[in-house]
């Protein structure tokens, strides 16, 4: 065991399996020699070799293209887009291609690959560097889609993606790679350092996709979340002092309904909450989920506590951010319906 | 107060509409034998002037000319002339069968089938193809069989892709015919990646990728040139420059400005510009472009000069943009055509024989579309229901097994 932060975890990843798997290689803008921009490739250039850490154009379709193509190869590249918000040049590629190429293919050509991307906001960002694209994915069939929320799951979670044989979207919450943000801004950022869930194996282990983590057992209303937004339900659990049980989804597709229907058919109630823009969010698929599987156990109407219909703003960052206030007065809505 | 000239826009015109005479006198062509060849390792900015040349072998007699001859002996032109002729009869007679309601659609090669079949005897088994929808050639020559083509188009009960693609997307692994996808352009970068993949393992085996001159216009051609030349990619990236895309004459790919080869130029990249319809330099150039891929030496861009003689799909009406007679003008002839008359003046073939080979394309064909249509045609019979929710993912997960359960199957 040893402490880490997320960026570390995922290095661990990588790390683990470049060592353990010739066919894995790992490339992106900025992601050879340099380490990526947010230090996730740090030193494996270094320990693997020019051919396994590798630099490359910026190109984001030319990126994902290239991986598709090494994929069906045999190959696993783990390919990194800087941020999700550039993502959208691979949209074809991802869409078109990496999705659909298992099934229109009589299931002869597979797309094992794995694309990073550090998304979400809580930064300053501004608008290309905040977006939370993950419901343009989950609407894709042939995609899978993770959003890990903490150093353990991070390298759990990204070492099955890499062993995964279909193509994997993975969503890096940048605001919680140096520590659990939980969306008190004017509070001191507090590092992973010391917590639990920055005691990571050094070696290999996974976490398997599919499988949600309930982060905190509770009686009255069910929250779902997800990356960032798991820290800052769990705040506002205790901010607005509702017994919630707070679920990170960990992966979104695919899904584990089995435990978020357990878990509302408990509490009867649920709260959805994530950064990105509410209309056709994955809100609205998980509040439609919840509507068909636990009508009969509901009684509060689903509340979704999301990004505005907006494009993301700079200087109203925290107007626009769904924070522990407002994830909070929905579930005080919540235990009132 | 303004004081200078009025902008205008322009917007390409072809030379020629509906109702005009063919004129193709403003093409940039080459006498056979004339462009020089150079050594697979000679550096692209030596080389440039080839983009902007014509490789051509066969002269106006149907002789092999200057250094690009590939010197094949008559065997292996036989094969090849059996090939393209077996690739037009399969065309003409899956065209018919769309037009009988056999099936929804089909698009024809016709005029382009040197490009597919004379590569095809160049590039190894091994080689993965990552072709458009109008490469069949290539499935033809290396002997996948006919009815699996047409088991395909029909989308029947022994369709190799199981009913959800479109006629003519076919996908064969071990044919190394990677799955071709309706969006355009999209398998050139890959076919970059696949060659990557082979360099990083140190394998031997290259990639060969095929695009129209339409779609150039689309980024994925840009980020495959630039992959290809940042990472000296072991893969062969052709142009098939037919003129048209459906309606759109080349210019609108950029055509007007420059030749399609010429792209590569910018690139660092050695480009060839070939004669498409020339059986010999369209084998002497992927020969020249898989050498040097073979040899480390990154890839090759090649520009087929072709054009297409048959209407874009059996969805399309070509009369309505384009002179009726033009492909009876087109300067480089009929693919088929000049590899007979080469033959013939070889001493190798004869009228007869060739009326022979059509004769066995013809019932080999017909064979084939007996088979084919005895399990069925479209609509008749089709992959089972359950095949819908298949190879989704390599493991169904919860929804699509409740889907299928919904669909009751």
């Amino acid at each position: 065991m040893a402490q880490m932060n997320m960026i570390q975890a995922l290095n661990s990843a990588l790390d683990v399996k470049l060592s353990d798997d010739p066919n894995v290689l790992t490339f992106g803008e900025d992601a050879g020699y340099f380490g990526g921009v947010f230090r996730v490739n740090e030193g494996l250039q270094k320990k693997h070799g020019l051919t396994r850490c590798f630099d490359a154009p910026i190109a984001e379709g030319g990126i994902v293209a290239a991986a598709i193509g090494m994929g069906v190869y045999g190959v696993r590249p783990v390919v990194e887009i800087q941020f999700a918000d550039y993502i959208y040049p691979a949209y074809d590629q991802l869409v078109s291609e990496a999705a659909k190429i298992r099934y229109r293919s009589g299931g002869e050509f597979t797309v094992p690959i794995t694309v990073r991307s550090p998304y979400g906001g809580g930064i300053f960002g501004g608008q290309t560097h905040s977006q939370s694209p993950e419901s343009l994915f989950t609407h894709i069939a042939g995609l899978k889609t993770v959003i890990p929320s903490n150093p353990y799951d991070a390298k759990g979670l990204l070492i099955s993606c890499i062993e995964d044989n279909d193509p994997v979207l993975f969503f890096e919450p940048k605001r919680i790679y140096n520590g659990p943000f939980d969306g008190w801004h004017e509070n001191p950022v507090q590092p992973w350092t010391g917590h639990p869930l920055a005691e990571v194996p050094e070696g290999h282990y996974t976490v398997p996709l599919g499988k949600a983590r309930v982060m905190k057992e509770g009686a009255d209303v069910t929250v779902l979340a997800y990356g960032t937004m798991v820290w800052v339900s769990l705040a506002a659990a205790e901010w607005a002092g509702v017994d919630a049980e707070v679920i990170d989804l960990r992966t979104l597709v695919p899904l584990d309904i089995d435990t978020i229907v357990e878990s509302v058919k408990k509490t009867g109630r649920c709260v959805i909450a994530h950064e990105a823009p509410r209309t056709s969010g994955f809100g609205a698929e998980l509040s439609a989920l919840v509507q068909e599987h636990c009508f009969h156990h509901l009684e509060a109407p689903i509340e979704r506590v999301t990004g505005w219909d907006t494009p993301y703003p700079h200087a109203f960052e925290w107007d626009y951010f769904p924070g522990p206030k407002r994830v909070g007065e929905a579930l005080k809505r919540a235990m009132e319906g | 107060m303004k004081n200078t000239r009025s902008l205008s826009l322009h917007v390409p015109e072809p030379q020629c509409r509906p109702g005009d005479a063919p004129d193709f006198s403003g093409l940039m062509l080459a006498d056979a034998g004339a462009a020089p060849r150079p050594d697979v390792s000679t550096s692209p900015h030596e080389m440039r002037d080839l983009a902007y040349s014509l490789v051509r072998v066969l002269d106006d007699e149907g002789r092999a000319v200057g250094p690009w001859d590939p010197k094949l002996d008559a065997d292996t032109l036989r094969r090849g002339l059996a090939a393209m002729v077996l690739t037009r009869t399969f065309d003409e007679r899956m065209y018919r069968a769309q037009r009988q309601g056999k099936t929804s659609f089909y698009m024809k090669c016709t005029g382009e089938e040197a490009i597919a079949c004379a590569q095809a005897l160049v590039l190894d088994r091994e080689d993965m193809c990552f072709p458009t929808y109008r490469q069949q050639g290539l499935l033809i020559t290396r002997g996948y069989p006919l009815v699996d083509m047409m088991n395909q188009i029909y989308s029947n009960a022994k369709d190799p892709i199981k009913g959800r693609q479109l006629p003519i997307m076919y996908s064969t692994k071990e044919f190394g015919f990677f799955t071709i996808s309706g969006n355009l352009g999209t398998q050139y970068p890959q076919a970059v990646g696949w060659a990557m993949a082979s360099a990083y393992k140190g394998d031997d085996k290259i990639a060969a990728a095929w695009i129209g001159d339409g779609a150039t216009a689309e980024g994925d051609f840009h980020q495959a040139m630039v992959f290809a030349g940042v990472y000296r990619a072991p893969v062969i990236l052709n142009i098939v420059n037919n003129q048209w895309a459906i309606s759109s004459f080349q210019g609108f790919a950029g055509g007007e400005l420059t030749t399609f080869a010429a792209r590569a130029v910018g690139y660092g990249l050695p480009a060839l510009r070939v004669d498409g319809n020339d059986f010999l330099a369209v084998h002497a150039a992927t020969q020249w472009a898989a050498e040097r891929a073979r040899s480390n030496l990154g890839a090759t861009i090649i520009e087929f000069y072709t054009y297409r003689a048959a209407q874009h799909s059996t969805s399309d009406d070509p009369a309505r943009y384009r002179p009726g007679d033009e492909f009876d003008h087109w300067p480089l002839g009929d693919p088929i055509t000049r590899l007979k008359q080469h033959l013939i003046a070889l001493g190798e073939w004869d009228d007869a024989r060739h009326e022979q080979l059509e004769k066995d394309c013809v019932e080999q064909v017909k064979a084939a579309g007996k088979e084919s249509e005895a399990i069925g045609t479209l609509g008749q019979s089709r992959p089972s229901v359950k095949e819908m929710f298949e190879d989704v993912f390599e493991t169904p997960d919860w929804r699509l097994r409740r889907q299928r359960q919904e669909v009751g199957v």
